[in-house]
């Protein structure tokens, strides 16, 4: 989160409603450890990331889900060839991502 | 409610540690605080100077803050992110709060001993990598923040002076490199970062630089076992020319270390990416 630090200020001076995605947890092997963090705005900008690539877009997706229902998640994404998740990380682990408006 | 995030912002920029716990889950049945679900609260935690503790926000209850804060402490201490579980007033052993706690520790310090070329390049590749880093130099004209300006400190001074100085709060995940390749420095500066608990001291210089250095270490009383921590000459044979190829070769000899990898190329090895 330390690097986002920057953007999310100045986005927030800016009035915009923020998103905050976090990794909390990961299983197997997983390119980004808890705390890896990805910002998004309602506008659809986007900071950091929270895999090498692989679920961000779907991430994206949750955060402005997020904030247009105030719902904040656990959201989990696993192997692409499982049956279970639509979007998936290449390398075989699970992450697990816990998703919130970042109105504290 | 802006608060407990601008805090915290405040806090990282002074680089002061601080650990961020979060509910991000609870079973139907907790309901803590008038209830309304605590997913999404948060309690920001540091430690004071002089034992004291700095806590913003809740969890929504006085005893799982009172045990979260004591945990998150520990985590901070130990610089470990993780979920952990509890009961709806704290209770250890109990499922119904998971919370999410992040630990913001302060950055890992590099210690770059040599105002040279090699340093510059060093100091960008090492700020890069988010660490903290302090270049010295006994030689007024070399060292200045002009020549270092990603530098967080120049200092003026001889390296074991440094090291009396700083070396006590120096631990495993801190680096030291000594680039002066002149025994009237690095000796010195070698003694004294043998003397800490960082995990890696990296010292410059060719082969026959090396055999000399040692020799003259094993006359000033250092011994065998000590002469086994340094990584000399430093860095890992990738064929680096440039202070820039060099500062690569450095920073990835002391990823290698602290991972236990074998700094191998992954298409010449099997088995996991990540660990």
């Amino acid at each position: 989160m330390r690097e986002l630090i920057n953007d999310i200020q100045r986005w927030r001076r800016q009035g915009h409603r923020i998103a905050l995605a976090r990794v909390v947890d990961v299983e197997g092997s997983g390119p980004r450890l808890p705390g890896a963090a990805m910002a998004v705005t309602e506008g659809g900008e986007v900071a950091g990331s929270v895999s090498g690539g692989c679920v961000e877009g779907a991430v994206v997706s949750e955060a402005l889900d997020v904030l247009a229902t105030g719902d904040r998640r656990m959201v989990s994404f696993g192997y692409s060839d499982d049956e279970a998740f639509a979007v998936g990380l290449t390398c075989g682990g699970t992450v697990h991502l816990f998703v919130e408006p970042l109105d504290w | 409610m802006d608060q407990i995030f601008d805090r915290l912002a405040e806090l990282l920029a002074d680089e002061v540690p601080v650990v961020l716990a979060t509910v991000i889950d609870e079973t139907d049945e907790s309901v803590p605080g008038a209830g309304e679900s605590a997913v999404g609260r948060h309690l920001l935690v540091r430690r004071t100077t002089g034992d004291g503790v700095e806590v913003l926000g809740s969890l929504g209850d006085e005893g799982l803050d009172r045990v979260v804060t004591r945990d998150a402490l520990g985590e901070l201490s130990a610089g470990r992110s993780g979920v952990r579980h509890y009961g709806e007033h704290g209770e250890a052993r109990e499922e119904a709060i998971t919370v999410f706690v992040e630990s913001f520790a302060a950055p890992p310090r590099m210690l770059v001993f040599g105002a040279v070329d090699f340093t510059a390049a060093l100091v960008r590749v090492a700020k890069v990598l988010g660490y903290r880093v302090t270049v010295c130099d006994a030689r007024e004209v070399f060292a200045t923040t002009q020549r270092f300006p990603l530098a967080d400190e120049v200092v003026v001074d001889w390296p074991d002076r440094l090291l009396a100085e700083v070396g006590p709060e120096l631990r495993r995940r801190d680096v030291v490199c000594v680039l002066t390749h002149d025994v009237k420095f690095d000796v010195p500066a070698i003694i004294g970062a043998l003397a800490t608990s960082v995990g890696y001291i990296g010292v410059m210089g060719s082969r026959r630089t090396h055999d000399d250095r040692l020799e003259r270490l094993r006359e000033a009383g250092v011994t065998d076992e000590e002469l086994a921590r340094l990584r000399s000459p430093i860095g890992l044979d990738i064929g680096a020319r440039t202070p820039e190829e060099t500062a690569i070769s450095i920073v990835s000899e002391i990823i290698a270390l602290r991972t236990g990898r074998s700094a191998r190329g992954l298409s010449a090895t099997d088995g996991p990416i990540h660990d």
